[in-house]
């Protein structure tokens, strides 16, 4: 449902009745093809939102390429006709498959549902009001996401970065941070937006690519680079893209007068007040909840926070404050998209836990005719030509194609469609099919990407095998590319036919593949991400064996005290052991450890080995890995030598005791990045500047006369943290910056410790006499953890955390189906990212647990063994290491040499197989050699 | 006339492929003597592949992936 709106949400968890208002499209979907004639006849333009007013729109439009639905809709605020009966109608003229509904109206839906998610998003902060940024009244000042619309192949410049006041190149261009964001006076958005950071780096580095030469500079507070492999990019923006980056707040934008150059003044890092110019200030703008999603919460009723994003638990990261009602992205506070993702994915875990009994209550099956087989037959070619309105048949002569297409080879039927993805004419395909006694069917029309799925059915519908019919795309390669040449893509079209025609005569029946499941999961690991992914699967009804390396189960957690947000972990902690410990669908194996893995998705074998040295096996559909990480244990600042020199978790210990050190001292310095962000070690810990602002609030809460100091590289107290980092400064604590090329000393006099670090406010070197130095120590990956990885084929990245499937696409995926990763295992995390990552494994788990068996696509490696001869080349290129080398046996049962064999489950397709061996002994079904050298002979025979 | 070569491209399903359409969903408009082969992967692309389109007459071949 698009142009909906919920207007309430009445009952309980498990029983809602949410009232959704759908406005009107005047766009029927269903007829719909989204071929862009009524756009390109609409008179009235206005500023594209998508283009951040970089461009401009039609009244009737589609808000990007890559939209879903891809179906045009009218803004009835823009509209000429809408606005005023009887007037234009355009579209309504150009629409071959009247679509267009003018008459269209507003519709009230009363839904069902036992569970809500809100995921309403975010708007970027406007910096317009605030006028000091020059936004709206120097063309030149433009938001990052119009940067990002002007550096975008499909952007209002294609690409081209340039001035939006004369349209001259950019040489010079200025990124100025924290644009509504840690910003209390202009917007009152006090929090930190975490991303802004980050997707300016991307941008500067972006636009240096573009335009060779240009200089990018980036004025800044702190770089909250805090993200997986961020602080990597950073340096690599430095030192090989040349981005340059300023520790300044620069408090305004002014021109500089006589052209539309733009002046920044401000203090640079040795204290001097400076003038630059610039072609173009790019306003890195922050992250805020929109108005709109303000009142839907009130209609929820769910608290928010102080920053207006709802309000959670550490320990339950989507629930809201209503139960049943879910969240889940940037409503949930200021997050990057990886990040957004693995709570889609935790929301949808907590939702399945709460409705686990309903699972499957409203599924159908479709059912199909017997499948004919047509093996022995010989090619019977149906050609079906699309028109797709006037988009292939305004520029190609289809007629004449049609009439071409009656030539070629084995084909015995062609005939043309207005629209052959329409419903009518799918059925009419069918009909003909079984006619016409067709056995094999070309398509020509659009792209197989998005229709090929649809025709299969079709031909499964006729009863014929789903893999017999091949798409030519005379669309989106020909008509869309060449309009202005209609012979030129008459005879491309022809081309592009032949080709089809030449394939699929030698396409085969293919039978999807059905792999069978365990439905029980693996989870290894027993902290707070293992505890809760396990827990979770347990709760929606599957067996999970958790298996625990100690004697306890708990983790790091064990040693923590207090979230950012302040909740008690110990208390939380011992609650999630309890029901873990109580639920009669974990299995848990304290001591233990895997030692042995065979098998693949579905069909797991996980050997465990405890310290007594027995032996189990487990057999599990899906793993998630949860081994978490280890402190590092510093060498650096005297930690060895000087008894008062502790890490932030001793620290912590220390305090909760009362002991008479902390007590007593007076002065106390926090030095941050131990271990962090350094030459081989280049990654934040993410955790350790949070932890130590609050260790300070906390003791200066006690005791204010307490001098304490938080020697730091960047603060990165980012998203509400924030908060914390402005109440620890308003209590007095004080920050000290320094470099890396430039760490602080620390050394033992007397009874106390002196610290010597360089002030880059006041420019010269100070002094601290401190009673306790705490180091807020890195986190580091389990030193085994590639051993496990190699146990079930899953890498572990530079730094040694596990590495993911993809970064935003498939955060908790590995690349290995069937296995999973979660907590800080990944990286380091703080507890409510951990837990909405180990939700996250566990849906990902549940998707394959909850079917008996899964169903695979049939285009896979397949062996010939006439022509294998076991030379195992393609095995070495495999990247899914589907291929094995086994031993070939003669038909007397003797032993004849070497073969390979494929496991279709893990197989993608690829066909590196295919195209390494020298042979002809394996072959991808569907993309055959036969296959392909008959489209390439077929491409070039006119 | 002038010369109008002849062009076979093999393009990645995932990526080129999904590229080309993009660019018919924006009207790009380009030369008209490429041939697009859909493939899987552009590691599928035997050499025989190029082989064959080069010796029956291609004057040169694209792979995209």
């Amino acid at each position: 449902m698009t142009l909906s709106e919920v207007a309430a949400i009445t009952g309980s968890a498990g029983d809602f009745t949410v009232t959704v208002k759908e406005s009107p499209r005047y766009v029927d979907v269903n007829k719909c093809i989204a071929c862009g004639a009524c756009a390109e006849k609409c008179p009235k333009k206005v500023a594209s939102e998508y283009d951040a007013a970089t461009g401009k729109r039609k009244a009737i439009y589609v808000k990007y390429a890559q939209a879903v639905p891809l179906k045009y809709q009218i803004d009835p605020n823009s509209c000429i006709r809408l606005k005023k009966p009887g007037a234009c109608g355009f579209c309504e003229t150009a629409c071959d498959a009247g679509a267009i509904n003018f008459n269209d109206t507003e519709k009230i839906h009363e839904i069902n549902v036992g569970a809500v998610v809100l995921a309403p998003g975010f708007e970027a902060y406007d910096p317009t009001s605030a006028g000091v940024w020059g936004y709206g009244t120097f063309p030149n000042v433009i938001t990052s996401l119009q940067l990002e619309r002007y550096l975008s192949a499909s952007g209002p410049t294609e690409g081209h970065l340039v001035r939006p006041s004369d349209g001259k190149p950019v040489n010079k261009v200025a990124f100025l941070q924290c644009i509504g964001s840690r910003d209390e006076n202009l917007c009152g958005n006090g929090y930190c937006s975490s991303v802004c950071c980050m997707y300016a780096i991307k941008e500067a580095v972006i636009a240096k690519d573009h335009v060779p030469g240009l200089a990018a500079s980036i004025f800044y507070m702190d770089m909250r680079t805090h993200g997986k492999e961020f602080d990597q990019y950073m340096v690599r923006a430095k030192e090989n893209s040349g981005v340059r980056f300023i520790r300044c707040r620069v408090n305004g934008v002014e021109t500089d007068g006589n052209s539309d150059d733009l002046r920044l003044s401000y203090v640079n890092e040795a204290g001097r007040q400076v003038e630059e110019f610039y072609d173009l200030v790019v306003l890195s703008v922050g992250l805020q909840t929109p108005k709109h999603v303000l009142e839907l919460a009130h209609q929820a009723d769910i608290k928010l926070t102080a920053s207006n994003f709802a309000a959670t638990s550490d320990f339950a990261p989507v629930q809201t404050s209503r139960q049943g009602i879910f969240t889940c992205g940037a409503f949930a506070g200021p997050k990057d998209i990886p990040q957004s993702v693995v709570e889609g994915s935790a929301a949808a875990a907590a939702v399945a836990d709460l409705l686990a009994p309903a699972r499957f209550q409203l599924t159908t099956e479709a059912s199909f005719p017997m499948e004919k087989d047509v093996s022995g037959d010989k090619p019977r070619i149906g050609v079906f030509v699309c028109h797709c309105g006037s988009n292939i048949a305004g520029v190609v002569d289809v007629a004449a194609v049609e009439e071409y297409a009656a030539t070629l080879p084995d084909v015995v039927y062609v005939e043309r469609n207005l629209f052959s993805c329409s419903q009518d004419t799918q059925e009419m395909i069918s009909k003909r099919i079984q006619e016409q006694n067709l056995n094999r069917i070309v398509i020509a029309a659009c792209t197989p990407r998005t229709h090929e799925p649809l025709f299969r059915e079709t031909l499964k519908a006729a009863g014929l095998n789903e893999y017999l019919v091949e798409m030519a795309n005379i669309r989106n390669h020909n008509s869309w590319v060449h309009s202005a040449e209609p012979k030129a893509a008459t005879s491309k079209a022809n081309d592009l036919i032949r080709m089809a025609v030449a394939k699929v005569a030698y396409s085969n029946s293919l039978r999807p593949i059905s792999v069978p499941i365990y439905q029980k999961g693996l989870v290894i690991g027993g902290g707070v991400a293992g505890m809760t992914a396990a827990l979770n699967m347990a709760e929606q009804g599957f067996e999970v064996h958790l298996v625990e390396r100690s004697a306890i189960l708990g983790g790091n957690a064990l040693h923590l005290k207090h979230t950012w947000s302040g909740e008690y972990i110990p208390t939380a902690v011992a609650k999630l052991v309890d029901k873990v410990v109580l639920h009669d669908k974990v299995i848990i194996h304290k001591e233990f450890a895997v030692t042995a893995v065979e098998g693949f998705v579905g069909n797991f074998k996980s050997t465990i080995t405890g310290k007594d040295g027995s032996k189990k096996i487990i057999e599990h559909g899906a793993g998630i890995v949860a081994t978490g990480a280890e402190a590092y244990i510093p060498t650096e600042y005297n930690y060895d030598s000087i008894a008062r020199v502790v890490t932030s978790v001793q620290f912590d210990k220390l305090y909760e005791l009362n002991e008479v050190h902390v007590k007593k001292a007076k002065n106390f310095v926090f030095i941050q990045c131990v271990g962090s962000r350094e030459t081989g070690k280049m990654y934040c810990s993410k955790v350790c500047c949070t932890h130590s602002v609050q260790s300070a609030i906390a003791l200066k809460k006690e005791n204010p006369d307490r001098n304490i100091y938080i020697l730091y590289r960047d603060m990165r107290t980012y998203g509400q943290r924030e908060n914390l980092y402005r109440e620890a400064r308003k209590l007095g604590v004080i920050f000290i910056n320094y470099e890396l090329h430039g760490k602080p000393n620390v050394h033992e006099d007397g009874q106390q410790i002196d610290v010597e670090v360089w002030d880059h406010v006041l420019h010269r070197p100070l002094n601290l006499k401190a009673d306790m130095v705490i180091l807020a120590t890195a986190i580091r990956p389990m030193g085994d953890a590639s051993k496990l990885g190699n146990l079930y084929k899953v890498p572990v990245d530079g730094d040694g955390f596990f590495q993911e499937a993809h970064a935003k696409l498939r955060p908790v995926d590995f690349s290995t189906d069937g296995m999973f990763v979660a907590g800080m295992a990944h990286y380091p995390k703080p507890i409510e990212e951990s837990v909405a990552q180990a939700l996250a494994a566990s849906a990902r788990a549940v998707t394959l647990l909850s079917k008996k068996e899964v169903s695979l696509d049939a285009i896979k490696a397949t062996v010939d063994e006439t022509h294998c001869d076991g030379c195992a080349l393609c095995v070495d290129v495999c990247p899914y290491h589907a291929i094995t080398l086994v031993d070939k046996k003669a038909a007397d049962g003797s032993k004849a040499g070497k073969v390979i064999l494929v496991n279709k489950a893990q197989c993608k397709g690829c066909g590196l197989c295919q195209g390494t061996c020298p042979k002809r002994g394996v072959y991808v079904a569907g993309f055959t050699m036969e296959q392909v050298n008959a489209q390439v002979r077929a491409a070039l025979a006119a | 006339m002038s010369f109008e070569p002849k062009i076979v491209a093999f393009c990645c399903n995932w990526c080129s492929y999904a590229a080309a359409d993009l660019a018919g969903t924006a009207r790009m408009q380009y030369p008209h003597n490429v041939r697009i082969i859909r493939v899987m992967c552009s590691g599928m692309v035997h050499p025989e592949f190029v082989m064959n389109a080069l010796s029956q007459g291609a004057d040169g071949v694209m792979i995209l992936g």
